[in-house]
């Protein structure tokens, strides 16, 4: 039930939050109609790529600590979101990229620190798809989780770091003044897809339980054979 | 801190009865340095601006052929449950491990470097000095955190191909600051080195301290 | 005194349950044998006494101290040998005991490992590699490892497993000296014969739980052994 009405009011705000961005958003004077990739860009990267670190954590921290399986599952579909998001997000950001920057991509701290969460999350995959026996692949997904995260900050600070030593691109996709009905659209689309988000996560926590049930049933049936 | 000699002593007598974890890493960090060396060779650029990338590729790949070997030795005969027996923690395990490794890498960095800087005509000067410092700090965060990964990859089917997997890009940070540091000393600018020291330790600190906590759950069956 | 007080020890993963609640007493001195089909939960129980293993609920205590609060302290009293061996196979005898002779923190290391080996028959093969020893010679100096902290609680989980009859001569005769010198000795094995052998003591596990318990060599057990352990590989 709960999962429909997060289907509904993702639908309801989506809708005009894409006719906001397209329609009735005003063209930007510099970068013209590319910036308004930036009002998909910057949700997916906030709530896409950084909201599912802080789950992964919470994920892998919560296993630990009471070694419940729910965690487990927390965590993977943290990742398992964390991966289609920043890959999307990334996306979004090159093909923003090439028209105003002139490149695909520039390190900057905050591409940088992207990419990198985004192969920590793949490396969280692939741990996860080697480790056949239930119980370890959790602790041991756990553990790299868990220190995968502690990663974060430590990397921003030197990515940080390493852009103020050296030369970046200038112009952000932001601009200067923000006109009071760019960031409305920012808000609607921001609201949009943190309900998409949340949608598709319980989706899949709930297909992930299943899962396990499945394979639980699958080897009860074997084992009585 | 007698088991933690007792564990590092056993990985010397071992090494020095096989020589495959020093001579591997030492093999093998000397053939990138080669290696780039032939690639970059016509591009004409200076050798102190490839240089400090070159220098920490080889160290954290030499790295990881280590760490793969000194997990492989506890692995086989599952000589790991051998030391989870005894009356140590697996805290006091983890850093008695951290320590073989960190001891090893060292070992192989310290032949490699002055390869490094024969093979790019660098006189032996301070820099040297500067460089070795580093590396220390660099190798130290990039043992705490290859250790505990060395025994998570260890329990998969693919463990060799796992360990880069899992550890590259958790040691980024290490290897901007260190690559950072060393190229600032190496081009002899008044080095602004302090915050790239600040985050290689800060780096192994929290790594230390986070896989002492967490270390139970990497080798408990 | 107990040497091993198990207190509904529970061992579940989600839906998994390796042990429903073991509850079994062995006091000092006792030679305990222990059946189970496989996966019966023999293993996962002594890997949980042997701190190896984590249990989800219960209470473990080996010589009176709780297994989960002082994992440290209780392991100084356990000696534990499988199958495997857990010794290096570059270093030889004498280095691997003194690897281990240091781990436990031993006072006088050097003679308690010459006698060992004496014991163990090991001391012409002193200083070779055990790389190149026979299962047989690698199970004797794994032997010596277990009985090196001198453990008053002894663990053996199915040690015979591929040894030649020379080195089960050697175990055999370990154990009865441990026994006689007032050791406490748990042995999981699915072999009748070879488990009773020098038992006092025999104890069914089926299904994560203890089914049985008795005096070794009675009917009683072997009608037990019959009906829990033949009947189930059958199935």
């Amino acid at each position: 039930m709960k999962v429909k009405i997060l289907a509904i009011l993702s639908v309801i705000t989506m809708i005009p939050a894409l006719y906001m961005i397209f329609l009735f958003a005003p063209t930007e004077a510099t970068q013209g109609n590319a910036q308004r990739i930036f009002y998909i860009h910057v949700p997916l990267a906030v709530v896409g790529a950084y909201g599912s670190a802080i789950m992964l954590f919470i994920g892998c921290l919560g296993f630990l600590i009471t070694r419940d399986l729910k965690w487990d599952r927390f965590a993977a579909c943290s990742a398992e979101m964390g991966v289609v998001f920043t890959a999307a997000q990334l996306l979004t950001a090159m093909m923003w990229a090439k028209p105003i920057w002139g490149t695909w991509y520039a390190f900057d701290s905050r591409g940088t620190l992207q990419i990198v969460l985004l192969l920590i999350y793949i490396a969280y995959f692939m741990l996860r798809s080697y480790l056949p026996d239930r119980e370890k692949r959790a602790k041991l997904c756990g553990v790299f989780g868990l220190l995968g995260m502690v990663d974060v900050p430590i990397n921003y600070l030197s990515i940080y770091l390493f852009r103020t030593q050296h030369p970046q691109p200038v112009i952000s996709p932001g601009g200067g003044g923000v006109d009071p009905d760019m960031a409305k659209t920012l808000l609607m689309s921001f609201i949009a897809i943190t309900l998409l988000y949340a949608y598709v996560f319980v989706r899949r926590l709930t297909i992930a339980k299943v899962e396990e049930e499945v394979d639980y049933l699958t080897q009860v049936a074997l084992a009585n054979e | 801190m007698k088991p933690l000699t007792a564990i590092v002593f056993k990985d010397i007598v071992i090494e020095m009865r096989s020589k495959e974890s020093i001579s591997s890493m030492l093999m093998f960090g000397i053939l990138v340095l080669v290696i780039f060396m032939f690639a970059f060779e016509s591009s004409g650029l200076e050798k102190t601006v490839i240089g400090p990338g070159e220098l920490w590729v080889a160290f954290s790949f030499a790295a990881i052929l280590g760490l793969n070997r000194s997990l492989a030795m506890e692995i086989d005969n599952d000589c790991l449950q051998g030391l989870l027996l005894a009356p140590l923690g697996r805290g006091e395990l983890y850093l008695g491990k951290v320590a073989s490794n960190f001891a090893f890498m060292i070992i192989a960095e310290f032949i490699v470097l002055p390869v490094f800087f024969i093979l790019n005509n660098l006189s032996f000067d301070q820099r040297f000095i500067g460089i070795a410092g580093i590396s220390i700090l660099g190798t130290l965060g990039i043992s705490a955190v290859g250790t505990i990964l060395s025994t998570i990859s260890a329990n998969t089917r693919m463990k060799e191909v796992m360990l880069p997997i899992l550890q590259i890009p958790l040691s980024v940070p290490v290897i901007i600051a260190a690559v950072e540091a060393t190229s600032q000393i190496l081009n002899n600018e008044k080095p602004e080195i302090s915050a790239w020291l600040t985050i290689l330790a800060g780096f192994s600190i929290v790594y230390l301290t986070v896989s002492y906590l967490v270390f139970e759950f990497a080798v408990e069956e | 005194m107990f040497a091993l007080e198990s207190d509904d020890i529970r061992k579940t993963f989600g839906h998994f349950t390796a042990l429903a609640g073991v509850t079994l007493n062995v006091e000092r001195g006792e030679f305990l044998a222990l059946f189970g089909r496989n996966g019966a939960g023999k293993t996962t129980f002594l890997k949980i006494a042997a701190t190896l293993v984590r249990h989800t609920h219960g209470k473990l205590r080996v010589e009176g101290v709780d297994i989960s609060d002082e994992p440290e302290k209780a392991r100084r009293y356990i000696g534990f040998l499988s199958h495997n061996t857990y010794v290096y196979r570059d270093l030889n005898p004498v280095e691997n005991l003194r690897f281990f002779a240091r781990l436990y923190g031993l006072k006088d290391p050097e003679h308690r490992i010459e006698s060992l080996l004496d014991r163990v028959g090991l001391q012409r093969r002193r200083s070779d590699p055990v790389r190149g020893f026979s299962r047989g010679l690698h199970q004797r100096l794994g032997i010596a490892r277990v009985m090196l902290h001198d453990p008053s609680l002894i663990l053996l989980d199915e040690p015979y497993t591929g040894l030649d009859a020379h080195a089960v001569e050697t175990l055999d005769q370990m154990l009865d000296e441990a026994s006689a010198a007032g050791k406490t000795i748990i042995l999981t094995t699915h072999d009748l014969e070879q488990g009773l052998r020098g038992a006092t003591r025999a104890a069914i596990i089926d299904r994560g739980k203890i089914v049985f318990t008795g005096a070794a060599n009675t009917a009683a057990i072997r009608e037990a052994y019959a009906s829990y352990i033949r009947v189930g590989v059958s199935r």
